[in-house]
C-alpha cells in the first residue's frame, strides 16, 4: 500500500455545529498524520462526539471543510466514509445478540461474500493481529471484551486508513486495555492513522504522539502527550486543576451493612448469577467494589436496594442489632425508613422520572413533604427541592426544572443531593461519577468522604479505579457474579485489582474448575 | 424553500394548549371537504355538529346527556393511560355495569324504597370492576397483553348482554322484542330539572373529576401512580408497586365505566336492550387523549365528543347522511390531534435552499444526535 506521507490523513478546519440549545462545535480545527495516533480529549459535552460523528458522516457540520488524504470531501453517511476508508468503533456496540460473529460482521460487508469466506478473513485478521476470536460463537456468549474484539476486526477487515474509537477501554480490565494497546501501535506501525477519543490522561500519554484537546466545543490545545503531565493536561480540558481530596483515617463503628454467602439465579436471560457474595460494611468506612460492568454488579445493587427481594432470609442483614426480622423481604421503601439510601447507575428514568421536576423527584425517596393521608405540600415540596439545589450547588432553572432538562452532572449532583440529605445510616452508589464532569465528579467524591467521616457507611460500587482508589477505605473486586476478599486500599495496585478482575484471586482457586471467567482480556 | 422539522430544546407549553385547538379546525375543515364531496350543503353540516347542538337549554340537557357517561369513563381511563395500563375494554365494562345495575333495578317493584337507586349504581360499579379486574388478573398473573385482553372481554360482554336480553331477562310482554321490561319508575335517576334529561349523573362526574385532580397531583398515591407510567425502573427503585398500580388502575377505571352503564340503564334508557353500548367506551378514550389526561381538560373534550355525536343523529335524520359520520369526526379528531402533537417537541422551520444560515440547516429531528447525550 502506497502512503501519501506528505499530505494529512484528515485534516478538519473551522469546524462548527450548533444544535438548538448547545453550539457543540465551535471552529474546530484537527490534523491527523498518516500513521499518527492522534487523542482527542475532553470532558463530557465538550463536543468530542458531535466531532466524531461529522468527521463519520452521521451528522452535517454548519461550517468548516474536512480534507482527507489532501482533498476535499462531503461524507454525507457513514456508509460513504467507510468508502473513504474511515472506520469506526463505537462505544456502545452495535451487535446482535443472537447472532454467530461472523453473521455480525458479514452484516456490514459486501453481500456478494459467502458466509464461509467471510469467517475465513475474520480467522485471518484475527490471527495477523493476535486477536482471539471464534468467528462460529453467538454474540451473547460473548464478554465485553470479545465484543469488542469483534467491533475492531470488522472494522479491520475494510482495510481502513482512518480507524475511530470512542471511549474503548471503558469496559475492559487493565490487561485487556494493554492487549488492545499493542494491537493499537501495530495498526499504526502499518500507516493506519487512529482517533482515540478519551478522557483517561494515563492512557492517552502512553499510547498517543499527538492530541488535540477540546473544551466546551472549542480546541483549547495541541500538544504532544507524552511531554506533558497528567496535570498539564488536564488543566487543557477542564480549565483547572480539580482539587485534591482530604483523606484522613476514622475509626470504623458497628457492621452496618453484612452480606452472608449470597447466592441468586439471574432473572432476566442475559443477567449474571450472584454466587456467594460476602461482604461487610462498617459505620464510617467506604468500601468500594470494582470491576468490568455486567459482572454481576447490576443484580447485586437491586439486591441490596430491596428492588429484588428474592434473596433468602439471613444473606443480606441490616443494623443487625435494630432489626430482628429478614431484610430480605423488605422492600426500598422499609429499608429506606432503616437508614439506607441508594443511587442507581441509570439516572434518567431510574434515579429520576425524566419528564418530572425536580421537585416531584424528590418525592421518589423523600417523604418530608407528604402529610397525612398521602397529602403532598406543594410549597414544602418547591422549598426542599430549592434548598438542594442550592446546597449542592445544582445548575438548574428551578424547582420546576425537569430532570432531564439537566446535564449528567448536575442530575447526578442533585440525585446525590437527595439522597445525602436524607442522612442515611447507609449508603449505597452505584457508578457515582459515571459520564459526570471532572468538576462535579470530584464535588461529589467530596460529599461522600464527607458522609464517612460524619460516620455514614458507605458502598461504592465503580468501574473507575481511580476514583475507588481515591475515596475508598477497602476494595472487593466482583467478577462473573463472585466477590473478591477485602483488600485493604493501602494493599492494592492497579495491576492487582485489574488481575482480580479477571476472577483471579487467591481464594477463588478452589472453584474456578468452570469454563473461564468471561471477562475481556483482549 | 423547504419546511423543516426541527427539535425543540424543551416541549413548548403553548403548543400543549393550541395542539387540540388546530386539531379541531383541521378536523372541521376536513369536515366541511367531506360535506362538499357528499354534495351536502357545507355549512348546513356544520351547523348539526356545532350549532344545533347548543341552540337551546333543551339541547344543552341532551348534550350534557351524553357527555356524562364519555366523561366518566374517561376520568377513568386517564388513570390507567398514566399508569401505563392500556385498559382499551371501557365499552365491556360500562355494558357490565349497566347489565348489573339492570339485573337489580329488575328486582325492584312499586312498593320499593327510593334508597334502591344506591343499590342499583353500586351494582353497576361492582360489575365494572368485576369484568375489568378479569383483564388485571390476567396481566397480573400471567402477564397477558391487557389492551388484547381488555378489548376481547367487550366482545365477550356485548354477547353476554345479548343472551340476557335474549334469554333470562327478556320482558315476558314484550312481543318477543329483545329488551327487559322497561323499569320502574321507582329507580330512575334524579333529574337535575324538569324538561330535561339531564340527571345527577352530571353532578357526580363533575365531583369526581375534581377528585381526580387531587388525587393525580395532590397526593403521593396518584404520583406513585404516574411514576410507574412514566419510568417502570423509576417506581422500582421507589419502592412503588407496580401491582398495586395495576390493579387500582383497571378497578378505577372499571368502576367508573361501570357507573356509567348504570347511570345510563337506570337514566335515559330505563331498560336493557341491545342498544344499550352506544360505543362511549371507545369514543372515552379519544376524550381521554383529547382531554390530555387532565380533569378539566377531559370536561371540554367530553362535551365535544357529545357534539359529535348528537350531530351525526342530526346528520342522519336531517341531512340523510349514514350515522357513521359520527365515527368519522371523532377519527379525524384523534388523527388530528397525534399529528398536530408533533408541534410539542419540534417547530416547523421555513429553510432556504442550501448554504442558508447556520444552525437552521441539517438538523434530523433525531434527538440522539445532542450531544449532551454523548459519550462519557
Amino acid at each position: 500500500m502506497i502512503i501519501e506521507s506528505t499530505a494529512p490523513r484528515l485534516q478538519l478546519s473551522g469546524i462548527s455545529k450548533s444544535y438548538p440549545s448547545v453550539v457543540a462545535n465551535n471552529n474546530v480545527s484537527l490534523t491527523v498524520l498518516p500513521g499518527e495516533i492522534h487523542a482527542l480529549l475532553g470532558e463530557n459535552g465538550a463536543g468530542k462526539s458531535t466531532l466524531v460523528k461529522i468527521i463519520y458522516g452521521s451528522v452535517k457540520p454548519d461550517e468548516g471543510v474536512v480534507n482527507f488524504n489532501g482533498s476535499p470531501v462531503h461524507i454525507r453517511n457513514p456508509q460513504e466514509a467507510r468508502v473513504l476508508g474511515i472506520s469506526m468503533v463505537f462505544q456502545h456496540f452495535s451487535l446482535f445478540e443472537t447472532l454467530s460473529v461472523a453473521e455480525n460482521v458479514w452484516l456490514g460487508l459486501d453481500k456478494r461474500l459467502t458466509l464461509a469466506e467471510v469467517t475465513q478473513r475474520i480467522s485471518a485478521k484475527a490471527s495477523e493481529y493476535g486477536l482471539d476470536i471464534n468467528p462460529g460463537r453467538p454474540v451473547h456468549t460473548l464478554s465485553v471484551g470479545e465484543m469488542q474484539r469483534v467491533e475492531i476486526i470488522r472494522a479491520l477487515l475494510t482495510n481502513p486508513k482512518l480507524l475511530i474509537l470512542d471511549e474503548p477501554t471503558s469496559v475492559l480490565t487493565p490487561q485487556a486495555v494493554e492487549k488492545l494497546f499493542v494491537v493499537l501501535k501495530k495498526l499504526s506501525s502499518e500507516g493506519c492513522s487512529i482517533l482515540y477519543i478519551s478522557h483517561k490522561l494515563h492512557e492517552i500519554r502512553e499510547l498517543c504522539t499527538a492530541c488535540t484537546v477540546l473544551r466546551l466545543g472549542k480546541v483549547t490545545g495541541h500538544c504532544n502527550p507524552q511531554e506533558e503531565s497528567n496535570a498539564s493536561l488536564s488543566r487543557l480540558m477542564i480549565g483547572a486543576e480539580p482539587p485534591a481530596l482530604e483523606h484522613r483515617i476514622v475509626a470504623t463503628g458497628d457492621v452496618v451493612l453484612s452480606v452472608q454467602q449470597l447466592t441468586l439465579p439471574r432473572d432476566d436471560q442475559f443477567g449474571v448469577n450472584l454466587e456467594a457474595v460476602s461482604l461487610d460494611v462498617r459505620a464510617g468506612e467506604v468500601v468500594g467494589i470494582a470491576g468490568v460492568s455486567g459482572n454481576g454488579q447490576r443484580e447485586l445493587m437491586y439486591v441490596l436496594s430491596g428492588e429484588d427481594t428474592r434473596a433468602e432470609a439471613g444473606m443480606v442483614r441490616l443494623f443487625k442489632q435494630t432489626v430482628g426480622h429478614a431484610v430480605g423481604k423488605l422492600g426500598p421503601i422499609q429499608r429506606r425508613a432503616l437508614g439506607v439510601q441508594f443511587v442507581p447507575e441509570e439516572r434518567l428514568g431510574r434515579g429520576a422520572v425524566p419528564n418530572l421536576s425536580l421537585a416531584h423527584n424528590l418525592m421518589l425517596t423523600r417523604s418530608n413533604s407528604v402529610g397525612k393521608g398521602g397529602w403532598i405540600r406543594m410549597n414544602d415540596l418547591v422549598k426542599h427541592a430549592e434548598q438542594l439545589i442550592t446546597r449542592f450547588k445544582v445548575k438548574a432553572s428551578g424547582p420546576h426544572a425537569t430532570a432531564k432538562s439537566l446535564s449528567g452532572g448536575n442530575l447526578q449532583k442533585f440525585i446525590m443531593g437527595r439522597e445525602i440529605d436524607a442522612a442515611p445510616r447507609l449508603l449505597i452508589v452505584s457508578q457515582p461519577t459515571w459520564g459526570v464532569d471532572v468538576g462535579a465528579a470530584a464535588q461529589i467524591r467530596g460529599a461522600i468522604l464527607a458522609l464517612r467521616d460524619a460516620g455514614c457507611a458507605v458502598l461504592v460500587v465503580s468501574e473507575e479505579l481511580d476514583e475507588l482508589f481515591e475515596i475508598s477505605d477497602r476494595l472487593h473486586v466482583i467478577a462473573n457474579g463472585r466477590l473478591s476478599p477485602s483488600l485493604d486500599r493501602a494493599k492494592a495496585t492497579v495491576s492487582l485489582v485489574g488481575e482480580w478482575m479477571s476472577g483471579l484471586w487467591p481464594k477463588a482457586a478452589p472453584v474456578a474448575i468452570e469454563p473461564p471467567v468471561q471477562v475481556g482480556q483482549l | 424553500m423547504r419546511l423543516k422539522l426541527e427539535a425543540r430544546p424543551q416541549n413548548s407549553t403553548f403548543w400543549s394548549y393550541a395542539s387540540p385547538v388546530l386539531a379541531l379546525l383541521l378536523t372541521v375543515a376536513i369536515g366541511v371537504l367531506l360535506f362538499i364531496a357528499l354534495g351536502k350543503d357545507p355549512v348546513r353540516g356544520l351547523q348539526m355538529f356545532f350549532w344545533e347542538p347548543i341552540r337551546s337549554a333543551y339541547a344543552w340537557g341532551e348534550l350534557m346527556v351524553k357527555a356524562t357517561p364519555l366523561l366518566l369513563i374517561a376520568l377513568g381511563l386517564a388513570i390507567c393511560f398514566r399508569s401505563n395500563v392500556w385498559n382499551i375494554g371501557a365499552e365491556g365494562q360500562f355494558i357490565m355495569g349497566a347489565l348489573a345495575a339492570g339485573f337489580v333495578a329488575l328486582l325492584a317493584d312499586k312498593d320499593s324504597s327510593r334508597w334502591i337507586l344506591l343499590l342499583i349504581v353500586f351494582a353497576g360499579v361492582l360489575g365494572g370492576m368485576a369484568w375489568a379486574s378479569l383483564t388485571a388478573l390476567l396481566r397480573d398473573k400471567f402477564n397477558a397483553n391487557e389492551i388484547l385482553v381488555s378489548l376481547m372481554l367487550v366482545y365477550v360482554a356485548d354477547l353476554l348482554l345479548g343472551y340476557m336480553v335474549y334469554g333470562p331477562l327478556k320482558d315476558p310482554n314484550g312481543f318477543n322484542f329483545p329488551q327487559s321490561k322497561t323499569f320502574e319508575a321507582v329507580t330512575q335517576i334524579p333529574r337535575l330539572m324538569q324538561g330535561s334529561r339531564m340527571s345527577i349523573g352530571l353532578l357526580i362526574a363533575l365531583a369526581l373529576a375534581a377528585g381526580l385532580w387531587v388525587f393525580l397531583f395532590r397526593t403521593r398515591a396518584g404520583f406513585a401512580q404516574q411514576v410507574g407510567g412514566l419510568a417502570p425502573a423509576a417506581a422500582r427503585y421507589a419502592g412503588f408497586s407496580s401491582r398495586k398500580a395495576l390493579w387500582l388502575a383497571m378497578l378505577c377505571s372499571g368502576g367508573a365505566a361501570g357507573l356509567a352503564g348504570a347511570l345510563e340503564v337506570a337514566g335515559p334508557i330505563g331498560q336493557l336492550t341491545l342498544y344499550v353500548p352506544a360505543g362511549y367506551g371507545f369514543a372515552a378514550i379519544i376524550v381521554a387523549f383529547v382531554g390530555r389526561l387532565h380533569p378539566v381538560g377531559m370536561i371540554f373534550s367530553a362535551v365535544l365528543m357529545s357534539m359529535f355525536y348528537i350531530g351525526g343523529e342530526l346528520a342522519q335524520s336531517r341531512l340523510g347522511l349514514p350515522k357513521s359520520i359520527t365515527g368519522v369526526f371523532q377519527g379525524l379528531l384523534l388523527f388530528n390531534l397525534l399529528a398536530c402533537d408533533t408541534l410539542l417537541a419540534y417547530r416547523l422551520v421555513l429553510t432556504r435552499s442550501a448554504g442558508a444560515k447556520a444552525g437552521k440547516t441539517g438538523v434530523a429531528p433525531d434527538l440522539n444526535l445532542q450531544p449532551a447525550g454523548g459519550a462519557k
